[in-house]
């Protein structure tokens, strides 16, 4: 109303809302800086800070005799990685990563390519819903639906025995390494809980980079006269490459990080998850812990370098 | 696809195997809630019944746990707004350096694994010498849950017209007007669906927690405790079956509200 009555230039609001609104106006940096304040302040401390600590732990030691930390810069804790008992850690983490990233790309392809280029309508929400509910649905409940299904009296056991395939089960859990007294206490019910968990972070960027495939590449592959598996080994798997690196960056790494699945569906040879919660916990070694912690930082450093040449960060 | 519009049939079966692998799991939940067996995970269940349900219910220990975790979600929620927010606010409206570095520092408490934001906070509080309290949880989660209000609040931001803003201003409105009057009701549904997605994140986390939590047991710990030490199993499916319900709900409503072409998620949990 005051609009009407006071002509086309408006009094200035007074008070000092008035004084901070006309001095966002006339510096905007102000405002940006203003806004920016908080959240680089909270996470540049307690984040960032949070890391730098990490590194100065693993730089200290734990006295053998005292069990306290000696806070002096030293290498012998990062030397005790190579022991043998800590370094089978290591390697076995990295090719459970690795076996794990495989295997969902594996999975994960077939239902990309399908939600991707086929799926549409009410189909298309199935396939959304599919990926989206098991990705936020509790993570430990997964684990523990896992748990129900390859505990010995459960569903899995139950399909065997009633399809007559027990003996063949019972032939797999007695291959050394890989098998055990059960699925649930064995290196390959820990790898599928973790296929089973980390296959929708999989499945979102490969879908991703093959919805964004053009269409008249294609049809131009095909007028060329391709037949439609030379189409999708030469045009498609290419264009679709990025979007599983971009999956499998996030497969690997959840992996190297994990420690609850090994934990709860697992044998007792431990991954380096295990290993850090153990030393910062019972063992009281925070110095090792954080050194165990600073090998996932690394490799994954080393993968990302990687994928950036691979050019999986576009497709993100 | 112009010349064969239908799959072929090998493609369809792999992708309908692994649908089901991911949606099977969650099912069987629901099933084993109701089951009669107390000792063992046997299948099929030899009975159902509904007097688990009471008997959760009557669970102090569970309630504390439930108590405990909504409180860290709302106030790591609440934090996780306000940075967010903020964040984005300054990302998306102006060009300044290093802004590529303020997107990687956000998303960074999430892009990395769990231990390594849990050892990282757990390595911190030992130089600091911080007790563990109600308050490291909190710490803890509101670091990772930025992420989750900051991708939906920038993606609303990119997409509300900046002549809306100019338009405003030009009709008289100072800046905190425009900002009650037309920023917030345009970005106010994706602060909500950010801020339930934030929630869902901190209800569930249990790696990073295990980090910075002392004697205090939210709910996700409770459970690891009964996954590891089994006191009650039908009890903890009874959980289970209500911890799906609690997670997925919001994400099914947070993708009604950002449907017309939102991104919903965060990259990653």
């Amino acid at each position: 109303m005051t609009a009407l009555e006071g002509g086309a230039i408006l009094p200035r609001r007074g008070g000092i809302f008035g004084a901070l609104s006309d001095a966002f106006w006339r510096h905007p940096k102000l405002l940006v800086f203003l806004m920016l304040t908080p959240p680089v302040l909270w996470l540049g401390i307690i984040y960032l800070g949070s890391l730098l600590a990490l590194l100065l732990q693993s730089f200290y030691s734990l006295d053998e005799f005292s069990g306290l930390v000696v806070p002096e810069f030293t290498l012998s804790t990062y030397a005790q990685l190579f022991r043998p008992s800590n370094f089978d850690i290591i390697v076995r983490t990295v090719l459970m990563a690795a076996v794990v990233t495989i295997a969902s790309g594996v999975v994960a392809f077939p239902i990309a390519y399908m939600a991707a280029r086929y799926a549409k309508g009410k189909w298309k929400a199935l396939f959304y819903l599919g990926v989206m509910l098991p990705l936020w649905s509790s993570y430990l409940v997964k684990v523990y639906a896992w748990k129900l299904i390859l505990a010995k009296e459960g569903i899995l056991n139950w399909v065997f025995e009633g399809l007559h395939l027990t003996p063949l089960l019972d032939a797999f859990l007695a291959i050394p390494v890989i098998g055990g007294n059960s699925l649930s206490v064995s290196y390959t019910g820990t790898f599928l809980v973790f296929l089973y968990i980390w296959l929708p972070y999989m499945i979102l960027p490969t879908q991703a980079a093959l919805e964004r495939v053009p269409v008249n590449l294609i049809d131009a592959s095909g007028d060329l006269g391709a037949t439609p598996s030379q189409t999708f080994w030469h045009v498609i798997f290419p264009l679709a490459l990025p979007g599983l690196v971009a999956g499998s960056i996030f497969t690997f790494s959840l992996t190297l990080g994990d420690y609850i699945i090994p934990n709860i569906v697992g044998s007792s040879r431990q991954i380096i998850g295990q290993a850090v919660y153990a030393q910062q916990g019972s063992a009281g070694n925070i110095p090792l812990a954080a050194a165990f912690t600073v090998v996932p930082i690394v490799i994954m450093g080393l993968y990302l370098w990687m994928a950036k040449r691979l050019g999986a960060f576009n497709a993100l | 696809m112009s010349p064969d519009t239908r799959a072929p049939w090998p493609l369809k079966l792999a992708a309908a195997a692994g649908l089901a692998f991911l949606l099977v799991p969650l099912l069987i939940i629901f099933i084993y809630a109701f089951t009669t067996e107390e000792r063992s995970f046997a299948w099929p269940p030899p009975g159902l019944t509904l007097k688990w349900f009471a008997v959760a219910w009557g669970r102090t220990d569970l309630w504390s746990a439930l108590t405990l975790s909504v409180q860290v979600g709302l106030i790591s929620t609440f934090i996780a707004l306000i940075l967010g927010t903020l964040c984005a606010a300054a990302v998306s409206q102006t060009q300044f350096f290093g802004r590529e570095t303020i997107s990687l520092l956000v998303i960074l408490p999430i892009a990395l694994p769990g231990i390594i934001t849990g050892m990282a906070l757990r390595s911190a509080f030992s130089i600091a010498e911080i007790p563990f309290s109600f308050w490291t949880i909190v710490l803890g989660h509101a670091t990772f849950c930025v992420v989750v209000v900051y991708n939906n609040a920038v993606a609303r931001f990119r997409r509300t017209s900046g002549s809306l803003i100019e338009a405003s201003m030009d009709l008289g409105a100072d800046g905190f007007q425009t900002f009650r009057h037309i920023i917030l009701p345009n970005i106010g549904t994706a602060l909500l669906a950010g801020g339930m997605l934030a929630f869902a994140l901190s209800f569930d986390e249990v790696i990073v927690t295990t980090f910075t939590a002392g004697q205090q047991q939210t709910l996700p710990l409770w459970m690891l405790e009964e996954l590891i030490r089994p006191r009650q199993r039908p009890v903890t499916n009874v959980v289970a079956m209500v911890v799906v319900l609690v997670t997925t709900l919001p994400m099914l409503l947070a993708f009604y509200l950002t449907r017309d072409g939102d991104q919903i998620a965060g990259s990653g949990k």
